[in-house]
């Protein structure tokens, strides 16, 4: 059934490149040896496939190789990042800023540290998604230890400028962590040039394995230490032990190389084919919103509100489509998109958006065959819709007086 | 999630779409929930003068497939009704016949209220007609 299954959700997750897949095969049987193992030839291999992947990782985001602290993923990445600088630096202040939009991964541990004393500064958005940079500066004050905001947005694609905070976190001194998730391997980034001091990758949202991510660690101007979270042998430079997920590591190493040969061509293409389903789907269907800025954003990214249509029904009608909506139907807390409500996007809106995030092995006939899906259904629901009905009527929907019995 | 194979057949074949004239004495309209919410209901029924059976039912909706199947089934279970069977629909009647998950039993109470609200806007048109129209019901 999958195989009739058009994938246009590649900010959940990716599909394996069959390249990635080629690199690992031999790190599950011939090459099993533990990379600690330091006195035998199967650790020898191993320990070198793990150092050649730190390579590859390193040289996509201008890092140094030992800069990068392999992890299980994001959200270990960022429960690292951000445990880690708020134990270690503890002494210094008490104070972290991070944005209403981030992952959950980040805004949960915030929440957490919350618990044991730490202030947490939510800095809200502008509507175009971006964070006002001007309430940033006055947001840091003399105990702040740490700024967090993601490179890229998962839901709406928005990239920050994340060379200005890095300007700014480093002119006053406050360490700065970027979930990079989205980003890396997307478009172009620097660790040097943006004055990232901490950054948070996963190998599944590039073409590469689940289970398998990084941290980008700063060495230099400043050397950036962090309390580990978990204690063991002490792998990792002392900040992640536990024994190295070769088989993971050689992939997410293989999918950091391919994205690193690969991307000026790539992020054109995918640039080129969402502003063909952009325009396909706005040449048909009126009323349809564009959420956070298309200025700056990721170049497989679209999300868009079908007004009068609720997203799990239009999700519903596409079902031969993989997308994801904000829908409050569609989420685990039966809430609307919180990243779409920071935007001041309400949630009648929020109710009918739909993401669409393109990726690497997707192709222009399926930007077509999405488009005119998705246009058939919106239709095809609008006439069932009451609220586009009135809405044609002239009704402005603002001013009745709706009887909600239910949520 | 999975559907059951009813939600989806009403939600790719929804009957009795559209709307009744909202003037008509003999008919009344429904309108509940709330775009904010997700989920907006309008479910019109026009009864015959002579019988007081329901003779025709219809419905808009806003909200997921569920909400869609269930006001859908609501229309096909009103017509034919009087307005005191149709008083009887229970949302429970409805989560049993589309097999509802627990998450989706809301599309049912609200179905449940668009057909009480489409009533009680009938009978209030009802109770403010004059006597002489009432005379040749």
């Amino acid at each position: 059934m999958n195989n009739h299954v058009v994938y246009f959700d590649n900010h959940a997750t990716t599909p394996m490149d069959p390249r990635v897949l080629d690199a690992m095969l031999p790190y599950f049987s011939g090459k099993f040896g533990n990379a600690a193992s330091r006195n035998h030839a199967y650790g020898w291999d191993a320990e070198k496939a793990v150092e050649d992947s730190r390579k590859k990782i390193a040289s996509l985001i201008g890092a140094n190789p030992k800069e990068i602290i392999f992890t299980s993923g994001a959200t270990e990445s960022n429960n690292l990042a951000i445990k880690g600088v708020a134990e270690m630096y503890a002494e210094r202040g008490n104070h972290i800023i991070t944005a209403a939009t981030e992952h959950k991964a980040v805004l949960d541990t915030c929440k957490k540290l919350e618990k044991h004393g730490f202030r947490i500064t939510y800095m809200p958005v502008l509507a175009n998604g971006l964070v006002d940079l001007d309430l940033l500066r006055s947001s840091i004050t003399d105990k702040t230890i740490l700024i967090t905001i993601m490179y890229a947005n998962n839901e709406i694609g928005v990239i920050q400028p994340i060379a200005e905070i890095g300007k700014i976190a480093k002119e006053r001194g406050v360490l700065f962590h970027t979930d990079g998730v989205q980003a890396v391997g997307k478009i172009p980034v620097n660790v040097m040039a943006d004055n990232i001091d901490i950054m948070s990758i996963t190998g599944h949202k590039i073409y590469g394995p689940k289970g398998a991510g990084a941290l980008f660690v700063r060495r230099k101007g400043p050397r950036v230490q962090l309390t580990a979270q978990m204690d063991g042998g002490g792998h990792e430079r002392g900040m992640r032990s536990g024994t190295l997920n070769v088989p993971g590591i050689v992939g997410l190493g293989e999918a950091c190389a391919i994205c690193q040969k690969e991307m000026a061509e790539e992020s054109k293409r995918m640039a080129h084919m969402r502003d063909k389903l952009r325009a396909k789907l706005e040449s048909e269907l009126d009323e349809t919103f564009i959420n956070g800025t298309m200025e700056s954003r990721l170049p497989n990214n679209l999300n868009m509100s079908f007004a009068y249509v609720e997203g799990e029904s239009l999700l519903m009608g596409i079902n031969d489509i993989a997308v994801s909506s904000g829908s409050a139907c569609t989420s685990a807390t039966l809430e609307p998109s919180y990243v779409l409500k920071a935007l001041g996007v309400g949630d009648d809106l929020a109710h009918t958006s739909i993401r669409f995030g393109l990726g690497r092995f997707n192709t222009e006939e399926e930007v077509d065959y999405v488009a005119d899906r998705v246009i058939q259904v919106v239709k095809k629901l609008r006439d069932l819709s009451p609220l586009y009905e009135m809405a044609k009527e002239g009704i402005d929907l603002s001013t009745v007086q709706w009887a909600a019995e239910a949520h | 999630m999975a559907y059951s194979d009813k939600v989806l057949d009403h939600y790719n074949n929804p009957r009795n779409v559209g709307s009744l004239d909202r003037n008509d004495p003999n008919v009344g309209t429904g309108m509940v929930g709330a775009p904010e919410c997700g989920d907006v209901m309008k479910l019109q029924l026009r009864v015959d003068e002579a019988s007081g059976v329901i003779e025709d039912a219809k419905f808009k909706t806003f909200g997921c497939g569920s909400a869609i199947a269930s006001s859908s089934l609501a229309t096909e279970w009103l017509k034919g009704k009087t307005v005191d069977e149709a008083l009887a629909i229970k949302n429970t009647d409805i989560v049993n016949e589309l097999s509802l998950p627990p998450v989706k039993i809301h599309c049912s109470v609200l179905a449940e209220d668009a057909i009480k609200a489409a009533i009680h806007d009938y009978k209030k048109k009802q109770g403010v007609r004059s006597p002489a129209e009432a005379a040749l019901a």
